[in-house]
């Protein structure tokens, strides 16, 4: 069996990521659609991402035992690449690229505009929980540098100017940093 | 399942009835890049019209056709009349270009960018005359932008799949020959001829053979590979048919970046289309060659396009490179014989095939054959993706092609070959572009990325930008590349912050031979390029660090002081309230000052300044640099006060 991809539609309004219910059924179906091989390791851990919106406990346990290898090895394996998340992802996820066609044209000041509005270091999720705020390398985007994207949805030709309006309709507003 | 022979008539008459349609059809650019630029907005615009207004027209989507800088593009087809192509189409144009041209039968010659099949319509000339296409020859991406990549009878009209019944007839030794014939060398980076693999890996006794399409596209910078799997899915999946014909291999897999959705959707989709037509399973066309493909995402690593760290990923370990001999071609995935090959040396496959390696030949330069495309990002005017022969000039694809760079600033420099390249200076740029040259000249031709540089980029950033990359996705295997990118990004960020001595220049080189020499796979013998070139090219820009603490491109923030131009300020504040430490002080409608001992140069005051004021300014060293204000206009108006 192939992984699941993103649907036509998912892909259209770019939800690949975002926070969603699930339960161990959830789980339990995502982990059955894997056959119980060594080399579906990475396919079922992106399928129980996309589930779970992160790599539960429970979810690798459930990993663990159907492919008779222990969790400390799927940790060790997820660990590597950056793609996966331990911990429950924000409501909303900002990436902005850092690629080389996006920081020679002011990608890294995006971003630094961004951390400052939103008080938090790339790699962190506002304290509300309410947006995760990723660093990326090339979205395929980079003609259009500097490129972000805001629930899997890019944006293109940012620049620092710009980051107030795509914050203002996730509820993160200007004023709230003013002194 | 019906014959392929039926398929290709039908499919083929269908694709004349398209093109000869009786009313008008709008063929919409809507890869990621159109997407991005608002290719959606303009296809749901069309659909409307189309609609409401009950018009026999059609939309069709179609993938990327190169000229990014332009997007969102559309073809416009009306009976009788030459296709036209049209960029930059919103909304509101899409609806002035349906009523003008689609219904009106005027082209709207403010966005025509040229007509496609070379004539002169009505005073709109051919595209191919247009400066981008100057010099282009498109073979990788013959169909990229024309045909809807979603229809396999699409690219059955145009030859699809017609390279791969050629191949089954003359079998895996005439594959061989042809591809022998035409040179091909890897697109991936090293250029290794794609036969010379082959033969190795058919040398080898076994059962099962593995062949792996390499869709990685690690480089940060690079999107050649992502436009054709959009644009063209089965131009590469028919590649891999005929690889995996001459190798014997039974099951091949496409690695691609998860970070392409649009992609992996496309080539899903067309898999299953190779299987209705019986182009892909057991006994395909009814020969004994039987072949399964399986996609697989990659999770976030670069060091996983290098070939060993690549299939460990597959066989669900760590991406961690291992020594070579055994190849890959020898013992590979599963310890299997498996060749991996770019998207690209795939891509030129069915060519070849349907064409003649002789044909292919003759493109390109002595030592490197056939045509390659280049994402052409950066300070440059025309950005997008292009496809050159190969031993074009460098100068020929920045300043033609591409257009030089924006704002009428200078072009520095071109970086190719991402982390593993280097950056080539502007006075090299008649440099031809071809494998050797770019190796002489201290960078690689590396997968197609091409950035290029202008005045306002710092040298010493670009090297410490390559290098905080490298350090990260070193897989840490290695002591010289985990340990020396770690201490020459260390060296660079010091020399970027002024605080560096000359004696680090020569750190730098010293650690850059032993990283070089000392590590393991391709990622961290190429690492030291950056810093190499950079510092063989713009040593000067070094010295100014260290010697004068100015950084001319007013690029390294530490280096830059920002301040307030007292004739242009007028108290708006909103420096004021944008400063993360209270730095800046000043009544309200009063001259404000920066302390230039609380200041953490990060900028946010230039930023907030309202672009009619432009009133602060930064200088490094001797250089000082105003922006010059903006008319007032709606978004530029101070921000209204909150306190
Ligand atoms: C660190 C590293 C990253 C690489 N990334 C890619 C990549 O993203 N895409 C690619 O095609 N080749 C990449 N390569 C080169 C591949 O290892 C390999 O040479 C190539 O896929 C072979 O295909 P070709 O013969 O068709 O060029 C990379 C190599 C290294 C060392
Ligand atoms: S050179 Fe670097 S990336 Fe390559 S194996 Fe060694 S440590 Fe890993
Ligand atoms: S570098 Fe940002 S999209 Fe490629």
């Amino acid at each position: 069996m192939l992984p699941p991809f993103p649907t036509e539609k998912k892909v259209k309004n770019g939800m690949c990521t975002a926070q969603k219910d699930w339960g161990m059924q959830d789980i339990e179906a995502a982990v059955a659609r894997h056959p119980a091989h060594r080399g579906s390791l990475i396919p079922a851990l992106q399928d129980l991402q996309e589930t779970c919106g992160y790599l539960a406990p429970e979810a690798l346990a459930v990993l663990a035992k159907h492919l008779s290898i222990s969790v400390n090895e799927i940790y060790g394996v997820a660990t590597f690449y950056t793609q996966f998340r331990f911990s429950k992802p924000a409501r909303h996820k900002i990436q902005v690229c850092q690629g080389t066609a996006c920081h020679v044209r002011g990608g890294h000041m995006v971003l630094e505009e961004f951390e400052q509005m939103l008080d938090v270091k790339a790699g962190e999720a506002t304290k509300d929980g309410q947006v995760d705020l990723e660093r990326v390398a090339c979205l395929g985007c980079c003609a259009l540098a500097p490129v972000i994207t805001v629930d899997g949805l890019v944006h293109a030709n940012m620049g620092t100017r710009k980051v107030p309006a795509i914050l203002a309709p996730l509820g993160v507003k200007e004023e709230s940093k003013a002194t | 399942m019906s014959s392929i022979a039926e398929t290709y008539t039908q499919a083929e008459s269908d694709w004349k009835a398209l093109e000869s349609a009786q009313g008008p059809v709008f063929y919409v650019g809507a890869a990621t890049c159109g997407r991005a630029a608002g290719a959606g907005k303009t296809i749901e615009r069309l659909e409307q019209e189309i609609q409401s207004r009950g018009l026999s027209a059609r939309v069709v989507e179609t993938g990327c056709i190169g000229p990014c800088c332009l997007e969102p593009v559309m073809i416009v087809q009306t009976p009788g009349a030459p296709q036209v192509l049209y960029g930059g189409i919103g909304p509101e144009e899409a609806t002035a270009v349906l009523e003008r041209h689609g219904l009106g039968g005027e082209p709207c010659a403010e966005w025509a960018l040229g007509t496609m099949d070379g004539s002169v319509w009505k005073g709109v000339g051919p595209f191919q005359d247009h400066p981008m296409m100057a010099g282009q020859v498109r073979h990788v991406l013959r169909n990229c932008g024309i045909i809807d990549p979603e229809k396999v009878e699409h690219y059955l009209a145009r030859d699809g799949y017609r390279g791969f019944l050629r191949a089954l007839e003359i079998g895996p030794d005439g594959i061989l020959e042809e591809v022998k014939a035409s040179n091909l060398r890897g697109r991936g980076g090293a250029g290794f001829p794609a036969w010379r693999k082959w033969e190795f890996c058919r040398s080898v006794t076994s059962e099962t053979r593995y062949l792996i399409c390499n869709a990685d596209e690690g480089d940060p910078g690079a999107f050649m590979n992502r436009s054709v799997l959009e644009s063209d899915p089965h131009a590469v999946l028919e590649g891999m048919l005929i690889a995996a014909r001459a190798l014997g291999a039974t099951e091949g897999y496409i690695y691609c970046r998860a970070e392409y959705p649009l992609a992996i959707h496309r080539l899903e989709k067309a898999l299953g289309q190779m299987r209705e037509l019986g182009l892909l399973g057991k006994n395909i066309q009814g020969t004994d060659f039987s072949f399964e493909m399986k996609i697989k995402k990659g999770a976030g690593a670069f060091v996983c396009g290098e070939e060993t760290a690549l299939i460990a990923s597959i066989e669900g370990r760590r991406g961690m490179p291992q020594p070579r001999p055994p190849f890959p071609a020898v013992s590979g995935l599963w310890g299997k014989p498996t060749v991996i090959h770019n998207v690209e040396s795939l891509a030129n496959l069915p060519q070849i095939l349907v064409r003649g390696g002789a044909w292919f030949a003759q493109f390109g330069s002595e030592s490197s054959k056939g045509t390659k495309t280049f994402a052409l990002a950066g300070k440059v005017n025309r950005t997008g993706l292009i496809e050159v022969p190969l031993g074009t000039s460098l100068r020929h694809i920045i300043e033609v092609v591409g257009g030089g760079s924006p704002g009428g600033k200078s072009v520095k420099a071109v970086q190719t070959g991402g982390p593993s390249g280097g950056c080539v200076p502007a006075d090299q740029l008649d440099l031809p572009v071809d494998y050797e040259s770019l190796t002489a000249a201290g960078t690689i031709m590396g997968s197609g990325g091409m950035i290029v540089l202008d005045e306002d980029n710092c040298m010493v950033d670009i090297a410490k930008y390559f290098l905080s990359f490298t350090q990260e996705e070193s897989c840490g295997k290695c002591t010289p590349c985990r340990v020396g990118t770690r201490a020459m990004h260390a060296v660079l960020d010091r020399i970027s912050k002024g605080l560096g001595t000359l004696e680090d220049i020569n750190t730098l080189e010293e650690v850059a031979m032993t990283v070089k020499n000392g590590s393991l796979c391709g990622l961290g013998q190429t690492a030291p390029n950056p810093v190499l070139t950079t510092l063989r090219y713009f040593r000067h820009e070094y010295e100014a660090h260290i010697l004068r603490k100015e950084c001319t491109a007013l690029a390294c923030s530490a280096l830059v002081e920002y301040q307030i131009d007292e004739t242009r300020c007028t108290g708006c504040g909103a420096c004021r309230r944008a400063c993360p430490v209270g730095a800046i002080s000043g009544e309200s409608k009063k001259t404000h000052v920066i302390d230039p001992k609380t200041c953490i140069h990060c900028g946010a005051c230039l930023n907030r300044c309202p672009e009619a004021f432009a009133a602060v300014y930064r200088q490094s060293g001797t250089v000082l640099r105003r922006e010059t204000p903006k008319k007032k206009s709606a978004a530029a108006a101070p921000e209204e006060s909150a306190s």
